[in-house]
């Protein structure tokens, strides 16, 4: 599957220009923070690596296949939401959703979607209507529920955006454990203290343009952009 | 939540499959016939009797005189049962209906207000009061929907030599509706209105409203009964719609009809040739 | 004039001396109007979810259409299936002009596309809302929509109610094609009619009233319903 290469990519939506000629070759391994100001583009750039979008020109290419748009693709990736949707059913019933939407037989969906609920300790709610549980706890069972089908990417769209630090460190522990398992992760954050708890390497966003691609520390230590530089800076203060 | 909404489908879906089935297993025959047989009550006081006797249920649908023989001649009805002499023989001229049997009479009145705009009250002769309506102008609600007491009315008023239609809009007022909501509109505007009798005996909304004009010759109201042309329509149901025809013209049947009363008041006077 | 209270004395004396007539024309008005809701029903949510979910060309046409028919008038719907049932009309030979099929046909017709209308609307929101996170999930249309109507069940229920009461309240279409018979297509609604043109103007009210609370109590019940499932479901 991996590695995701961006062939000049741009995405243009009423008018505006959001995406403006990205070109990226993101590797397996490393632990990929899609970072930048709020309105740089970066969700936009998630959904067309993700196929929720299609690329006003450009191409997206997955291990030399062309576009993210076929199922099948989409099959060996998984995305969570800033603002997951919980399906009005219970915890259990929405992990099972995406298994059984897989292929899974139902017992086998039950079994696989009760793991992953115990590794992001939502076990004792498995059965709890999703919509009442905390928003945390909802992050996590929208966690678990890409996790469950197994995706060599996941894709996690500023994850911890509105979360209480307690639930945020629940949340960056569970990324952990999925990078861990083997698991290609790609997020955004315009949270450089998250930046640099789970990031390996940043694809710095501004403004739509890819400005810097370089590993975690070089990052921090030689941005070699003015807008890095003065992201960093400006950042700083409150972290 | 589950069990409620299947149990709700299964309500519904058991209708559904049962609905078709509704009274088949009883034989019946449709009736087309008017709202004033259907609305004075006679209907329930005859077809009990023809039911019990024969086990043939009989489904009337009531409607002007107009609609009912329209839906003979659509093949709707078995039998038609009316009361508009000319357009039955039209009806039977066109090959619709396999002969007509004469069934009974009753007579139409004339009602109106008690203040009585147009000094009519207490007269016989109902020419001479359509004159001094039209003089007064006095408001006057007709039916105006084919039916056969609005065609007897239209026929007085061309014997009178008045042209109704000159007052429309003005105090002519057609209602376009049955004989009960066009009772309903006099007693609510005083106006006068040409009803027949079983109606307005069983009527219940009067008002202000009186009998006018009553016992004129001219007000004789015959009702006809006819069996739809199998010929033309191949599924009407013959020897079923034959046996209620028969039996209405019956000594038992005219009893039956004569018998019925509301108060003290006969409603209908049996008068079949046999 | 004391019409109104002798109105609500008359629906008083139908409901506690509830004699085996009425109970028979409030059983053939709720059997036909439930069927020809759970038609409607059937057939709507599948059509609003299409169109909810589907981007086609003619899609805004087909909305306002269904906007429209949702004020189709009783009468001329009434008249149609007349015609198309009638023994001259081409289904003529099913002969079932004037039996509760033909209302439950007709009825169906009329609530069919408010059904599908409003049930576009509700869903429409919600896909809005589901749209990336289903795709994501891998749902294809088909498997959305169906994701779509079950978890908006408690807002559909409420369009479904509303198809239920025009239904159970219009009397235009139901009168033309069942022919108002006694004992085998008369409903509330007829009935009321027929007792307004008999004059009886308490009866035919207090018919009204009986209708009018039959129809509090199923709205009231789905009330019920609907908020216990929020409670518990969220």
């Amino acid at each position: 599957m991996l590695p995701l290469e961006l062939q000049e990519l741009t995405f243009t939506a009423g008018g505006a220009q959001i995406i403006r000629g990205i070109s990226a070759r993101i590797e397996a391994g490393p632990r990929s923070v899609i970072l930048g100001p709020n309105g740089a583009g970066k969700s936009v750039l998630m959904r067309l690596c993700h196929g929720l979008l299609t690329p006003s020109s450009g191409r997206i290419v997955w291990h030399g296949a062309h576009g993210g748009k076929s199922v099948d693709m989409r099959r060996h990736q998984a995305m969570v939401f800033q603002r997951p949707v919980m399906l009005r059913r219970s915890a259990l019933a929405n992990v099972m959703y995406g298994l059984k939407l897989a292929g899974k037989s139902r017992s086998q969906a039950e079994l696989r979607a009760m793991d992953v609920l115990e590794v992001v300790g939502l076990a004792q709610h498995a059965q709890r209507p999703a919509r009442v549980l905390s928003g945390g706890e909802q992050q996590r069972l929208a966690l678990a529920r890409a996790w469950a089908l197994g995706p060599d990417v996941l894709f996690l769209d500023e994850p911890t955006a509105n979360l209480d630090p307690a639930s945020t460190q629940d949340i960056e522990h569970i990324i952990n454990a999925i990078h861990a398992s083997g698991t290609k992760i790609i997020m955004t954050t315009h949270n450089l203290g998250q930046a640099r708890r789970l990031g390996d390497e940043i694809l710095f966003i501004s403004n739509g343009r890819l400005m810097e691609h370089t590993p975690i520390d070089r990052f921090f230590k030689a941005p070699t952009s003015a807008e890095a530089a003065s992201f960093i800076k400006g950042e700083i203060p409150w972290q | 939540m589950a069990v409620m909404r299947s149990a709700v489908l299964a309500f519904a879906l058991s209708g559904l499959l049962q609905l078709p089935m509704a009274g088949a297993q009883q034989p019946f025959i449709t009736v087309a016939s008017t709202t004033s047989t259907e609305q004075s009550g006679l209907f329930k006081h005859l077809l009990p009797v023809f039911e019990k006797k024969t086990g043939i249920r009989v489904r009337v649908v009531a409607q002007g005189t107009g609609q009912a023989l329209d839906m003979g001649r659509r093949g709707d009805a078995d039998v038609v049962f009316v009361h508009d002499r000319v357009a039955e023989e039209k009806f039977l001229a066109e090959g619709f209906g396999v002969q007509r049997f004469e069934v009974m009479y009753n007579d139409f009145v004339l009602v109106g207000p008690k203040s009585d705009p147009a000094k009519i009250a207490g007269g016989r002769n109902i020419i001479e009061a359509y004159k001094k309506i039209a003089a007064a102008a006095a408001p006057f609600a007709s039916r105006g929907d084919k039916s056969g007491t609005h065609a007897a009315e239209l026929r007085l008023w061309k014997m009178a030599g008045i042209d109704p239609q000159t007052g429309k809009g003005g105090w002519y007022r057609e209602t376009g509706s049955g004989m009960g909501p066009t009772l309903n509109t006099a007693s609510a505007m005083n106006a006068y209105a040409f009803t027949d009798r079983g109606t307005w005996l069983s009527f219940r909304n009067r008002g202000d409203l009186v009998v006018v004009v009553e016992g004129d010759r001219q007000l004789f109201n015959q009702y006809g009964i006819m069996l739809v042309n199998p010929a033309k329509h191949p599924h009407v149901k013959k020897d079923l719609g034959q046996a209620f025809v028969d039996w209405v013209i019956s000594a038992e049947g005219q009893k039956v009809i004569a018998d019925y009363k509301i108060g003290t008041d006969q409603l209908f006077f049996p008068n079949a040739k046999r | 004039m004391n019409s109104l209270g002798e109105a609500f004395t008359a629906a008083w004396r139908l409901i506690a001396g509830f004699d085996a007539e009425l109970a028979q024309v409030v059983g053939l008005s709720l059997q036909v109007s439930l069927t020809a809701v759970v038609i409607a029903t059937l057939i709507g949510l599948p059509v609003g979810a299409m169109i909810a979910v589907e981007r086609f060309r003619g899609r805004q046409a087909l909305i306002v259409l269904l906007n429209a028919l949702m004020g189709l008038p009783p009468v001329v719907v009434g008249l149609l299936v007349y015609l198309l049932l009638s023994r001259a009309g081409p289904l003529g030979s099913l002969g079932i002009l004037f039996t509760p099929t033909a209302m439950v046909i007709a009825q169906a017709i009329l609530i069919t596309p408010i059904i599908a209308a409003l049930s576009r609307q509700t869903l429409e929101d919600a896909w809005r809302e589901y749209d990336e996170q289903l795709r994501s999930l891998g749902a294809r249309r088909i498997t959305a929509g169906m994701t779509l109507i079950w978890d908006t069940r408690f807002s559909l229920l409420t369009i479904v109610l509303a198809g239920f009461g025009r239904a159970v309240a219009e009397v235009g279409a139901v009168m033309i094609v069942g022919g108002n018979i006694d004992g085998v297509t008369r409903v509330m609604t007829t009935a009321i009619a027929l007792e307004t043109s008999k004059g009886d103007l308490p009866l035919a009210l207090g018919l009204g009233i009986v209708l009018l609370t039959l129809v509090i109590v199923l709205n009231a019940l789905a009330a019920v319903i609907r908020e216990m499932a929020l409670r518990r479901y969220g």
